[in-house]
């Protein structure tokens, strides 16, 4: 009959499945792998009746659910009304946050909503590994905010979690921890977006803590969730629960809080840039006529991984992951599991890699400010020898991965 | 291990003569290859894979039991057992759910 699924939402849909809004640059911390490059808010953010504008739209449009982030979304004064105007309006919110605003009256009115899910990150099982990367108390402060949800009756909020070299070792203390609570644990890829493209040489997990975490992952199934970011590990072997789709453009795309549609959240730069909220036809007319993503559309070559026996398994990896390491688009993820992003990274030089396009981080942060200069562009690798030789143009690959794109995705058949 | 095994666990004695519905928090989108399902309560998204399928859930809710429902939208003899596994996986990841008979 028709086209197999994958390929009909590979080819997109005329709505988003979901998509991740960030509400604000604004937040109290400074992580120093931020995938937004957060910490002083944009003074062009998006005003409440321009929000409230989004939402009509996404209600038109019957986008299921938003995954709010920022920045720090609950300091928005504004942010529990426009939580409110979402779910009044039949659009879902799953929001991330720090736990700096989950007082007890704010936990009792959550437990109370079946439409809100939150989100608490942590990056370290213990206060020395998170403080390390998200700051001083920020780990006192998200174990409050978890015991506040646990106490009003919140069942099954998410702790999430940023997989890096110094965590990859605390795997069942954070699923501990999440079990004491209640919640449920998911585990995200760090990404070189953002800040994250100053620290990913040394935060991102080694070839061997890949290894155990695919089999960890694998043994768990579905009681960790991973928001299908992993999926570059599926060439492994078996593929982690999840459709294992890159929904960049295409299911899934990100609005950032000026009102900037990406094709993705870990894409904040002007090559995934395909238009903004305020234009004319608002964002559906960017979701459908933006040209940025009738390309990422259409079918997808896998450049130099197309020779490769684990090309089918993961599809080349992550857009993103390669984009902001300087590497091509149609060639090896950074992490690729047969080691050939490796190889492509040691024939790339870092300087060449491009920079994020905004950097909103706090002027006397933790981190120094990130320098905004665009590289010289993706450099072309080849691995091994590929039917018909060349390189062709740099593309992205057919899938990849998203933020929270199709978690807890089922198949049926009909 | 996959979605999909798990699912199948549930379709074995799916009631095709007792009365269905859509499970009331969730809610339904039309696509070309049938539609998109997302339950706001256990926050799982899920797909129908034919616009027959989305047609037979469309008609739950009024007809008397499935089998009716699949009946009126021109489900064939032949195609029943197909049509009472997916609604058995969608029983299974509550997205119908049974109905008191009217």
């Amino acid at each position: 009959m028709t086209l197999p699924l994958v390929e009909q939402f590979a080819y997109g849909l005329d709505a988003p499945i979901c998509l991740t809004w960030e509400l604000t640059y604004a937040c109290n911390l400074s992580c120093v792998h931020c995938l937004s490059s957060s910490g002083r808010r944009d003074p062009r953010e998006l005003s409440t009746a321009e929000c409230r504008a989004v939402i009509d739209e996404l209600e038109r449009m019957q986008v299921f659910y938003v995954n709010i982030g920022g920045g720090e979304p609950t300091v928005r004064p504004d942010f529990w009304e426009l939580v409110d105007y979402a779910t009044a309006h039949h659009v879902g919110v799953k929001f991330s946050t720090n736990g700096v605003k989950i007082t007890p009256e704010a936990a009792r009115r959550l437990a109370a909503s079946d439409y809100v899910d939150v989100q608490i990150s942590l990056d370290g099982a213990t206060a020395d590994v998170n403080d390390a990367v998200r700051g001083p108390g920020s780990y006192e402060t998200a174990l409050r905010a978890m015991r506040h949800l646990s106490e009003a009756g919140f069942r099954g909020f998410k702790i999430s979690v940023v997989v890096t070299r110094q965590n990859a070792g605390q795997l069942d203390d954070f699923k501990a921890i999440a079990d004491r609570f209640g919640a449920q644990l998911r585990l995200t890829r760090l990404r070189p977006s953002g800040r994250g493209a100053d620290v990913w040489d040394e935060l991102h997990p080694t070839a061997a803590q890949q290894r155990q975490l695919y089999d960890w992952l694998v043994a768990r199934g579905e009681q960790v969730l991973t928001g299908d970011s992993f999926f570059h590990l599926a060439a492994y072997g078996e593929a982690l629960p999840g459709l294992n789709l890159c929904g960049a453009g295409r299911v899934v795309c990100l609005i950032d809080p000026v009102g900037d549609v990406y094709a993705c959240p870990f894409a904040i730069h002007d090559s995934f840039l395909a238009g903004n909220v305020r234009g004319p036809g608002g964002f559906a007319s960017v979701w459908r006529d933006s040209e940025l993503f009738a390309g990422l559309r259409r079918p997808q070559t896998g450049g130099a991984c197309q020779s490769c026996s684990a090309y089918d398994s993961c599809r080349g990896g992550c857009m993103a992951a390669k984009f902001f390491t300087g590497l091509p688009l149609d060639g090896p993820d950074p992490e690729c599991v047969q080691g050939h992003g490796e190889r492509a990274l040691a024939a790339v030089s870092g300087a060449g890699a491009p920079r994020p396009s905004g950097d909103h981080s706090h002027r006397s942060g933790r981190s120094g400010p990130v320098p905004v200069s665009i590289g010289s562009g993706p450099v072309p690798v080849s691995i091994g020898a590929r039917p018909g030789g060349g390189l062709g143009p740099a593309r992205p690959p057919d899938r990849a991965c998203d933020e929270n794109p199709l978690a807890g995705f089922r198949r049926l058949r009909g | 291990m996959s979605t999909e095994a798990q699912a199948s666990g549930v379709r074995a004695g799916f009631d095709l003569d007792r009365p269905w519905q859509l499970h009331p928090q969730v809610s339904v989108r039309p696509e070309r290859f049938g539609a998109l399902l997302y339950h706001f309560g256990t926050r799982r998204l899920s797909f129908l894979k034919s616009p027959a399928l989305l047609t037979v859930v469309r008609c739950l809710g009024e007809a008397s039991s499935a089998r009716e429902a699949c009946r009126s939208a021109g489900v064939t003899e032949a195609e029943l057992p197909g049509y009472a596994a997916a609604l058995a996986t969608l029983a299974g990841s509550q997205m119908i759910c049974a109905r008191a008979a009217s």
